[in-house]
């Protein structure tokens, strides 16, 4: 039985995890993810929840306390943004390459440099090689039913991956918007009991975690790492089905928008493929066959599937919200267009850097984009590959 | 359950445990590491105190403790430090000659 | 995605009055008479004192759109004081209206609205707020004018859920539901304009 509710993302979040019901939380506070241990600090108070809540001096320390008590065998639990997550950025490998099943959610935000609290991707992208499954959210919804199935893939036996569930900072972290929330029950049945197969409290099997690797040994694991990355794409999808069995929201890789006759179509993430949509349904009442693809899992990387979804485009305008510094486009363009270099025919490529430190992006701004892609088509001619908008030109 | 006495140089990826993870104790009786060992110590027993002071001091847990009384050096894991010879206060740990 | 009925509103505030709780408050209103609601702050350095903006948009389907609001139909200032800093104005619809915070009367206001030819109501929140609770709580009183000149939410089943959401908030003092409930009333009878 669905619930209706109307809660900010990071509500959203605080609530699946009280219904998740974690062993241990490690917190320490960053704007804008704040929120998160806030609320579950009360769950803790109010005797909701039966999560050993350990406050920390720093995120290098709340993810050190994810993985002891991810070692010891219990479920662990943090939530992050930004700095934060700069400051895990190596506790994040070692939880990753010591295969443990942690969910971190992140609220993303840019990282510094000048310093600034508003939304981009510049954080949760700098963590994408740190080998967690990321899956990003459009909005309140998708972000607690991302969460809601998050321990079923990481605790997965042939993935065992830790996980983040990425939101955008402020724009859907700190927006009120209606809800459909699980009962708790439900919850607890779709996520289910841990039962970890090693665990350091198991008195009958000693047990050592995380042994120096020789160069001998290490890149077998690495090795090992990567094929559970590719497992973890069956579990992603294993998920999504029992999750669509039990609310009607269905979930894949990506959503493909009106993609089926598309001729141009954007590839983004997060909370501006909602604008985007309402960009598209404005065309389509047009007749102009344009779509999008909302990527929900950037880690692992849909590659094949992206390819096939967008092998009848004409043109292609991938947006990234983190500029990337390679001089030649940010990341998630670097993998679309990765992506299509395995078609027979491929549509032109661009990349759109937007939204950089919380600037906004309206459904015009999305149109305009629609209109590039049209004369790309037209002429065949891509113009610059790369480039930013929303940023002041001089006149 | 893939055991560390079954895991070498040679071992595929898939033949691993995940994460590195060791699932059994005392895993160190599998591996030789005295002959890293470039001088060696020899313990010599009338000279000995029974203080004990060497046994912490050993950084390999290679001086053997049995009914409060060290035995002889554990060779398959001393690496030849010299620290106890250092530690004990009776001079009765000296380095082996023409070693 | 058909978002016909959908209306706009943008709230101007300084840090510290409320504007982001009264926006979150219309949000919940709206969401308790059945709507598909959004109300989100837009964040910045903000300080007490110092400018801030907050957007609800409402409407009878779910809105995918986490833009801000450029074009509202609905603008409502908190602070008086903000008329001469911030263009409270730009975009506003001329079918909308500006509900400003003022002992003014819509008249005299309408020479400081950027030429603006819609709608202007006025209302005195910080009188009323001083005269029945004592102290000045604005947002109460504008979101009970936004709510009375917008006509989003039916009044009477505004004021039910208020009188309902207060016996919550103030759990701990009820004395003080009372007084809530006459500013919530006596701010939608005195809007003007």
């Amino acid at each position: 039985m669905a619930h209706l509710d109307r809660l900010s993302g990071n509500e959203a979040v605080a609530v699946a995890m009280r219904q998740i019901d974690p062993d241990v939380m490690g917190a320490f506070p960053i704007t804008p993810s704040t929120e998160i241990p806030q609320y579950f600090a009360q769950y803790v108070a109010d005797g909701l929840v039966n999560t050993e809540l350990v406050t920390v001096e720093s995120e290098h320390s709340s993810m050190s306390v994810c993985m002891g008590a991810a070692a010891a065998g219990g479920r662990a639990i943090s939530a992050t943004s930004s700095a934060g997550l700069a400051l895990m950025y190596e506790t994040l490998y070692v939880a990753a390459s010591c295969r443990m099943p942690i969910v971190l959610a992140v609220s993303t935000r840019a990282l510094s440099g000048p310093i600034n609290i508003n939304n981009d991707h510049s954080d949760a992208m700098g963590a994408r090689d740190s080998g967690w499954i990321q899956i990003y959210a459009e909005n309140n919804q998708e972000v607690y039913d991302n969460y809601v199935q998050a321990f079923p893939i990481a605790e997965t036996e042939n993935v065992r991956l830790p996980v983040m569930i990425c939101q955008d900072g402020f724009i859907t972290s700190h927006a009120v918007e209606n809800i459909e929330l699980l009962e708790d029950a439900e919850v607890k049945s779709f996520v289910g009991t841990y039962e970890p197969k090693h665990y350091l409290l198991n008195p009958d099997e000693p047990l050592a975690v995380g042994p120096y690797d020789v160069t001998h040994y290490y890149m077998e694991h690495k090795r090992q790492q990567a094929e559970a990355m590719r497992n973890a794409r069956a579990a992603i999808l294993a998920q999504a089905e029992r999750f669509e069995a039990l609310t009607g929201r269905k979930y894949g890789f990506f959503e493909a928008y009106k993609m089926d006759d598309a001729e141009l179509a954007l590839v983004l993430m997060g909370s501006t493929a909602g604008t985007a949509k309402a960009a598209v349904d404005m065309l389509r009442a047009e007749g102009r066959k344009v779509g999008l693809v909302k990527i929900r899992v950037f880690r692992p990387f849909p590659m094949e599937e992206l390819a096939e979804a967008l092998k009848n485009c004409r043109a292609v305008a991938v947006m990234d919200k983190s500029e990337g510094f390679s001089a030649c486009g940010g990341p998630l363009f670097a993998e679309t267009r990765s992506a299509l270099y395995d078609l027979e025919t491929r549509p032109k490529a661009i990349n759109i850097v937007y939204g950089l430190g919380g600037r906004d992006v309206a459904v015009d701004d999305v149109r305009a984009l629609y209109d590039r892609l049209a004369d790309i088509a037209a002429t065949g001619e891509t113009g610059p590959v790369y480039s930013h908008i929303g940023v002041r030109e001089e006149a | 359950m893939i055991h560390a006495k079954d895991i070498h140089e040679n071992s595929p990826w898939t033949k691993m445990t995940q994460g590195g993870e060791i699932y059994e104790p005392a895993t160190s009786l599998l591996f030789n590491t005295g002959d890293w060992r470039t001088q060696t110590p020899v313990f010599l027993e009338k000279k000995c105190k029974q203080c004990l002071l060497c046994v912490p001091y050993c950084p390999d847990s290679a001086i053997p403790v049995k009914d409060g009384k060290r035995g002889e050096f554990d060779l398959m894991h001393c690496k030849g430090c010299g620290i106890c010879i250092t530690a004990c206060p009776f001079d009765a740990i000296v380095w082996k000659e023409d070693a | 995605m058909n978002n016909q009925d959908m209306v706009e509103f943008r709230w101007h505030g300084r840090g510290g009055q409320g504007a982001k709780t009264a926006c979150l408050l219309l949000a919940d209103a709206a969401f308790s008479s059945g709507k598909y609601v959004q109300g989100f702050p837009e964040y910045g350095p903000e300080r007490s004192g110092a400018p801030i903006t907050a957007y609800n948009r409402i409407s009878s389907e779910r809105c995918g759109i986490h833009s801000n609001i450029y074009e509202p139909d609905y603008v409502i200032v908190v602070d008086e004081g903000l008329l001469s800093c911030v263009d409270v104005t730009a975009g506003l619809k001329e079918t909308g209206a500006i509900i400003i915070n003022s002992s003014r009367t819509p008249d005299e206001l309408r020479a400081h609205l950027n030429g603006y030819q819609g709608r202007v109501c006025t209302i005195d929140a910080n009188r009323i707020s001083r005269d029945i609770l004592g102290q000045v709580f604005p947002n109460t009183p504008m979101l009970a004018a936004a709510v009375k000149v917008s006509g989003v939410v039916d009044v009477d089943k505004f004021t039910s859920d208020m009188e309902e959401s207060f016996h919550h908030k103030f759990a701990s003092k009820p004395q003080v539901i009372e007084g809530n409930m006459k500013v919530l009333k006596t701010s939608m009878e005195e809007v003007q304009g």
